[in-house]
């Protein structure tokens, strides 16, 4: 594969929900190319599209029309399965709402991919382990998700996130639900996965200071790609 | 992957202790219940059938007076002599034996024991007219008949009492002011019909309880044994006419005497059974068919909380397929748990209940397989086939569910 050639490549995709009359389209057309490695933070007002295109871009969901690679592959003619293994295998998935399983402990929780991975026990456990350790709650594996704060569950669930070595980290608004002060704390992980791992970060953001950390910054205007811009000055609110 | 989808299933169920619980309860109530009533319903059947059968059929009850309730004043009609049994066995077609009963009742002295009895005057016809086996030794002989010996044959209740349940034949007792030779002893009958213990009993020859117990030759009542053969309303009518003849009943005049034909009551009992019968199967059908619908219930309440579960598994890699393994390996385990406790709960039921209502106890497994088995596939499809709606959504709108 080209160093140039993009690792993501959306074109022409569109989103509709409904039917008839009350048919809406969410996404009108985007063209998106998302470098391996990058850190890009997704902005733009309220109902832009945003998250539509964050769950397409993480198989979550299907583009009503439209071309999606990764890799070179054509992820909208894959079946359910292979979209499933994709998500398995290739992607990792943050949400605002954490959306941990409950009354699991965060060492279960992070091994959940693992194990439908078919990973031994033992490596699960190692693999797991060490993801906590990376977002720093090593010491709080054996509590739940009631027994955490909101910052510790969104941790849990970037450890989760990572903890299959994922090429891309797809985040939609991750500090969306907390405090500045945890929303910076999140963001210096994030940063520090995509510098140290290698780890490609898609993030939405309504924050100009959480989209200060991207590298670059894709702003969504009613279902389409607006502009697109480097950040140069990344990493400044940091140091 | 199928180690992984068992752990994924047990966690599950211990993580969620309550609804695995309440799951279960739904599926421990539907099947005690089913079986319970089903059982009881069958024991009550069943017990009904038995008290007919002991009755005996094809025999007629032949009896002085004008039956029950009724010929209330005048002269008390006249008893059964010898002659009159003699002559049914001899001149009725059909017949195939007539025994004499006269009764009385006395208190039985063996070694200390007493116990206060019935005494049944009769002849070898009462063996023949219904089945009663001897258990050991052996019936009258001519000569015991003809002069009336005090020898008996005695019933279960009897032998218990008197010899604690040990062998009797050979033995003698005190009867009254009789003593009394055992030369055999009787089956288990259990519980007549309508009261009173059928094996509570002591046979001797009608000639002797004629002369040392009762004082009179008289016969108070006649078993008449009719061949199956023969129209049973044809007899009767042939009987009522020979004892209209015998006891100078003329024309307008009504009978003097009742017979009580056990076949025709008990056909009336028996198409009664088979109502309740069909009433009970009906109730265990609407118990099964509750029972399912509040298995449903919970299983569709917590598929559609679970909707939400499903998607977080298949956002981060599950495949539907396994998703939905683990819900059917969950289903199975709880039916088939909830399944077995309302069994066992089922059968500690109908025993307390045959304990304290003198029912049979019964296991019936057709009822046993027919609950747990619909039961356990409820549980299992209503388990199953939300879950596999839910898995088969796009992740997100899992995810979104409310
Ligand atoms: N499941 C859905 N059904 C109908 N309309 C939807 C659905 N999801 C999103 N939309 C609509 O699509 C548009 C884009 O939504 P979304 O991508 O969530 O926007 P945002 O940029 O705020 O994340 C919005 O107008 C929203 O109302
Ligand atoms: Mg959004």
């Amino acid at each position: 594969m080209a160093t140039d050639a993009p690792l993501i490549r959306l074109r022409g995709v569109t989103k509709s929900y409904g039917e008839g009359a009350t048919q809406f389209q969410a996404l009108k057309g985007v063209d998106l190319d998302i470098i391996a490695g990058d850190f890009v933070a997704v902005m733009g007002p309220s109902g832009s599209g945003k998250s539509t295109t964050m769950n397409i871009l993480g198989c979550l969901d299907v583009p009503t029309d439209g071309t999606f690679l990764f890799r070179g592959h054509h992820v909208e003619r894959l079946n359910r399965d292979q979209r499933a293994l994709l998500r398995r295998n290739y992607l990792g998935f943050v949400f605002q709402g954490f959306n941990l399983l409950s009354r699991t402990t965060a060492l279960e929780n992070v091994e959940l991919p693992l194990l439908y991975r078919g990973d031994a026990k033992a490596e699960r456990r190692r693999a797991s382990m060490a993801a906590l350790e990376k977002v720093g709650l090593d010491k709080w594996w054996d509590h739940t998700p009631a027994e955490l704060s909101g910052g510790q569950q969104q941790r849990v669930a970037i450890a989760r996130a990572i903890v299959t070595n994922p090429d891309v980290l797809l985040a939609d608004e991750p500090t969306g639900n907390l405090d500045s002060e945890r929303s910076v704390e999140i963001m210096h992980l994030l940063t520090d996965l995509n510098r140290t791992s290698g780890i490609t970060v898609l993030m939405v953001t309504h924050e100009p200071d959480m989209a200060a950390f991207a590298r670059t910054v894709v702003h969504f205007k009613d279902g389409l790609v607006e502009r697109i811009e480097a950040n140069h000055a990344q990493g400044e609110v940091v140091e | 992957m199928l180690g992984t989808t068992f752990l994924l299933a047990i966690r599950s169920i211990l993580r969620h202790k309550l609804r695995s619980f309440l799951t279960t309860l739904g599926i421990i109530i539907g099947v005690a219940a089913v079986v319970t009533i089903s059982t009881l319903g069958q024991a009550t059947t069943s017990a009904v059938q038995s008290n007919i059968a002991s009755l005996g059929s094809n025999i007629l009850q032949v009896r002085p007076g004008q039956g029950f309730g009724r010929g209330g004043g005048g002269p008390r009609p006249p008893d059964f002599d010898e002659a009159d049994v003699e002559a049914i066995r001899d001149q009725i077609a059909g017949v195939t034996a007539v025994a004499p009963q006269a009764q009385s009742t006395a208190t039985a002295i063996y070694n200390g024991a007493n116990w206060s009895t019935t005494i049944n005057g009769t002849t070898n016809a009462y063996f023949t007219v219904q089945p009663w086996p001897l258990v050991s030794g052996r019936t009258f002989s001519p000569e015991e008949e003809a002069a009336g010996k005090a020898v008996c044959i005695i019933g279960n209740t009897v032998r218990t009492n008197l010899f604690g349940g040990g062998e009797a034949v050979g033995s003698r007792f005190r009867i009254g002011n009789v003593s009394c030779d055992v030369i055999g002893t009787l089956s288990t009958r259990g519980q007549a019909g309508f009261g009173g213990d059928q094996d509570d009993v002591v046979i001797m020859p009608i000639k002797t309880v004629q002369r040392r117990f009762t004082g009179t030759r008289d016969i108070r009542l006649m078993l008449v044994g009719v061949n199956p053969a023969y129209d049973g309303a044809q007899v009767q009518q042939s009987l009522t006419q020979l004892l209209r003849e015998r006891r100078n009943i003329s024309g307008g005049k009504e009978d003097d005497f009742n017979i009580f034909d056990t076949a025709q009551i008990s056909a009336t009992i028996t198409s009664t059974t088979t109502l309740l019968t069909t009433i009970v199967s009906a109730v265990a059908a609407i118990s099964l068919l509750v029972g399912g619908i509040g298995i449903m219930n919970i299983m569709l309440v917590s598929v559609t909380e679970r909707t939400r579960e499903i998607g977080i598994r298949l956002a981060i890699g599950a495949v539907a397929s396994e998703v939905l393994m683990q819900f059917l390996v969950e289903a199975v385990a709880l039916s088939c748990l909830g399944g077995l406790i309302g069994l066992l709960i089922a059968q500690a039921a109908v025993a307390g209940l045959s304990i304290a209502s003198d029912l049979p106890f019964l296991f019936v497994p057709q009822v046993n397989a027919l609950a747990f088995g619909v039961s356990a596939l409820i549980g299992v499809v209503f388990g199953y086939f939300p879950a596999r709606r839910a898995a088969s959504l796009n992740p997100i709108d899992a995810l979104r569910h409310e």
